[in-house]
């Protein structure tokens, strides 16, 4: 009586569970078969891009800046957040945010969160190039100035130094600003982005314009963000490169735990 | 009699000869420690500062503690050609281009920390077991001294390398010497030879690091262990130990057998750890300049309580007579560390004093039964613990999604108002744990079987406790609150000194007045006849009880095979 119930159980759990699989890969390839959006097919400059640029525009920017890219106030009165103006805002700026996944906004807070990208690449560039018809702003870098080929990282970690780590850390790990805000970590961002970011000031960030930090600066600086990233830790776990808090609360869990474990042990009394 | 034996026994007649060490062994090598996990808490500090020792000669043997500005050219890229000082540059040779350098660098870092972290926990355990009562209160002082001694010793290590965390930490030790009223000034140009960050600054230090506090650590280590030698290691209460014997195991074989290997083992863990997990990746922060600064600047974990008093303290300035009296730097960096330190070293002669009791103890207390010590401790640790808090406040905003302005708001009220709420509830459960040890005593322990009787109640069986816990609980020393002294004699005249005796006779009453009282004999005896009935009665429905199989459908069965 006992041992078949017990059976039985088994059984029920392991129909469960194939049930359950089954189920989950199915929806897995039946998604993955729906997911890649056509790319639309427009070549860059063309009007059709602008159109496409302008389509996209109107349905999932416009709520917040506005039919013209104008701007809307927020307003106090009904708690409508707004969004600031486009104009002159530049493709660079509009690569950068929507190319993190940061617009569209999903909700307004402290600050706009890096997260999964919402549009193709080529839908990308048409609102950034639709985006810069309507006033003139930073332009995205040419693929000359990503060649990060003749730049001197050691150089470019003193750039990094004295511009760059007071909030993104030593290692591009991120750190903590004011009332919730915060410099994200560089360990995701590409060497474009890191280019847009510095041109256009996203959120809290300043602007390193030209006269700051020259293009040869900025690849120097891109490449040792880009060597940090690629950096093995030789001193064996490298406990998020965030700096002694991490190695202190490693010590106090990890370490001395172990240590009063085996304490515990060898003091333990012969039973 | 092998050559070996005959040789070893021919020297150490040679010894013996000239020092006559055999007395001294014979006295001195039996000698019993007692036994507790807990007492090992000051041996791993022993043998961390030994391993802190072994590879920080090592370092030295390649550190150059110079600042005399050169370009980087060793085997690490991302700083080829970078202008640096020459300690950090030895330190980046030490890590990249020196055999086990980098290992060595991160056993001694690992060590260090293990080191005050294992002070600190040893230091708990004396106080919550009240073993630095007399006649060990001079021990305890010196083991403050030993956590001083150890944070300076740490701060300065920190400092060595040049890197931009080990600038900042100095800058910040700077200011704070510049807070100083009056002096600070001249200080501050004396200490650092001119401007800070100055050229002499890291070859002062190196001194101070590697000979001045590792000499002062070693004397008072020395003092303090020859003190637990000659009065004798505490022990817990227990079966057949008494405040005039050591009950435990003889220094030879068992106990020199058992330290000997934890000595292996702290060492193993540290190396482990050293091997496996980075710690202070200076490359990564590189060279010191003054004009740089990184996000996630903070000590290392012994600074981080003073890290977070400063970054809590709101910005209080007073400008007298032209001069700037800092009270954001005073108060948080100076102040207060200085109050902590002083009345951690007194604590002894507070408790002395407030309670009267200047008898000898040897036996400790359990924290339950000293409640008012133990939620002072427990205070403290709370306090500490929120200071930890505003030290991490950046990783805290950014690894928990929070407003750093609002961590910083609530631990500016919390480290006023949770101390004393951890008082109060830590004194809650010892008093509750009193109430139980005094229950077990009268009632035995709970066997979890529920009996029911003939005319239907339902009682839970008890069983009495063992002897070894009897006499754990027996051993809770009376404590009774001082009496209130008269205030006028019988003359009606003043007694003289008496607003004194009253503010004692009060504080004894706080610490004291609380206390559960043991059973008096009537009521163990009592008590113990109660349960032995107890137990009796119930035995034959517990035998039954044995005999019953609940089946699968929730009906008993008297199993057959049992009742045979």
């Amino acid at each position: 009586m006992k041992k078949r119930s017990r059976r039985r159980s088994f059984a029920a759990g392991i129909l469960m569970g194939s049930a359950l699989i089954l189920v989950g890969t199915g929806y897995a390839v039946v998604s993955a078969e729906t997911t890649p959006s056509p790319e639309p097919a427009v070549a860059a400059g063309s009007l059709e891009q602008l159109q496409l640029g302008r389509q996209l525009f109107l349905e999932g920017c416009s709520s917040c800046h506005g039919l013209q890219g104008e701007g809307i106030a927020a307003d106090n009165a009904t708690g409508g957040n707004g969004g600031p103006s486009l104009i002159g805002a530049g493709e660079a700026s509009v690569d950068f945010q929507v190319s993190t996944g940061r617009m569209p906004l999903a909700v307004p807070e402290a600050q706009a969160p890096r997260k999964d990208v919402q549009y193709s690449q080529a839908e990308i560039a048409a609102m950034a190039a639709y985006v810069a018809t309507l006033g003139p702003g930073p332009a995205n870098p040419t693929e000359e100035q990503l060649n990060l080929e003749n730049a001197n990282i050691a150089e470019g970690g003193e750039i990094f130094r004295t511009n760059c780590t007071q909030c993104h850390n030593f290692a591009g790990s991120g750190g903590a600003l004011t009332n919730g805000q915060y410099a994200p970590s560089l360990m995701n961002a590409t060497p474009e982005q890191i280019w847009q970011a510095m041109i256009t000031g996203p959120q809290q960030m300043p602007v390193f314009s030209n006269e700051t930090i020259t293009d040869e600066d900025k690849q120097n600086l891109i490449a040792y963000v880009e060597a940090l990233k690629v950096e093995p830790n030789p001193g064996g776990l490298g406990l998020g490169r965030i700096g002694p808090v991490a190695e202190g609360l490693f010590l106090w869990t990890a370490g001395l735990l172990s240590l009063i474990a085996f304490a515990v042990w060898i003091g333990a009394k012969v039973r | 009699m092998s050559a070996t034996v005959k040789t070893a026994g021919k020297t150490a007649g040679w010894v013996d000869d000239r020092f006559t060490s055999s007395n001294f062994l014979k006295r001195n090598i039996g000698k019993v420690f007692p036994e507790h996990w807990s007492f090992m808490l000051g041996e791993i500090a022993l043998y961390s500062f030994i391993v802190v020792m072994l590879s920080g000669v090592y370092l030295t043997l390649f550190f150059k503690p110079s600042m005399i500005e050169l370009a980087y050219n060793g085997s690490y890229v991302p700083l080829k050609g970078v202008k640096m000082t020459e300690a950090y540059a030895s330190t980046l040779n030490i890590s990249f281009d020196i055999r086990g350098g980098l290992l060595m660098r991160q056993i001694h870092h690992w060590s260090a920390l293990f080191f005050v972290a294992a002070i600190s926990v040893h230091l708990l355990r004396v106080f919550f077991t009240g073993a630095f009562r007399k006649p060990r209160e001079l021990n305890w002082v010196i083991g403050v001294g030993l956590l001083t001694m150890a944070l300076l010793a740490g701060f300065a290590g920190y400092s060595l390398p040049d890197d931009l965390l080990s600038g900042t930490g100095l800058r910040i030790a700077q200011g704070i010497v510049l807070s100083l009223p009056l002096v600070g000034t001249y200080l501050s140009f004396f200490i650092f030879g001119g401007e800070f960050p100055g050229t002499d600054f890291i070859s002062r230090l190196y001194a101070v690091h590697i000979l001045v506090v590792p000499g002062l650590i070693l004397a008072l280590l020395t003092a303090h262990l020859m003190m637990v030698w000659y009065q004798k290691h505490t022990q817990f209460p227990g079966l057949g130990r008494t405040n005039d014997n050591v009950v435990g195991y003889p220094l030879l074989p068992i106990y020199m057998a058992k330290a000997g290997g934890f000595f292996f083992v702290v060492f193993g863990v540290i190396t482990l750890i050293s091997g496996l997990v980075t710690i202070n990746p200076i490359w990564l922060y590189g060279p010191y300049t003054p004009d740089q600064v990184t996000a996630g600047s903070q000590p290392d974990w012994y600074i981080g309580w003073l890290e977070g008093s400063l970054r809590m303290m709101p910005n209080v300035e007073w400008v007298i007579f032209g001069y700037t009296l800092s009270w954001n730097i005073l108060v948080p960096a100076v102040i207060l560390p200085g109050l902590v330190f002083t009345v951690m070293a007194i604590y002894p002669w507070i408790e002395q004093w407030a309670t009267g009791d200047k008898r000898e103890h040897h036996l400790l207390d359990r924290p339950r039964n000293a409640p008012v010590r133990t939620s002072l401790g427990a205070m403290a640790v709370s306090f500490y613990v929120l200071l930890w808090i505003g030290g991490g406040n950046d990783l805290i905003a950014s690894f928990f999604d929070m407003s750093i302005n609002t961590i910083t708001w609530f631990l500016r009220f919390a480290i006023f108002l949770v101390p004393p709420l951890v008082f109060v509830a830590t004194k809650r459960i010892c008093l509750g744990l009193q109430r139980r040890d005094r229950d077990k005593l009268l009632h035995g322990m709970e066997t979890g079987n529920i009996l029911r009787l003939p005319h239907g109640e339902f009682i839970e069986v008890h069983a009495p406790i063992s002897d070894e816990e009897k006499a754990v609980l027996m051993a809770k020393p009376e404590r009774t609150p001082l009496t209130m002294p008269e205030e006028i004699d019988e003359n009606g005249v003043a007694m003289p000194g008496a607003r004194g005796a009253r503010l004692r006779a009060k504080l004894s009453n706080f610490y004291y007045a609380d206390n559960i009282p043991l059973p008096t004999r009537e009521e163990l005896e009592a008590a113990e006849a109660h349960l032995r009935h107890e137990v009796e009665q119930a035995a034959p429905a517990m035998e039954e009880d044995r005999r019953l199989i609940p089946a699968h459908d929730g009906s008993v069965l008297h199993d057959p095979a049992i009742d045979k």
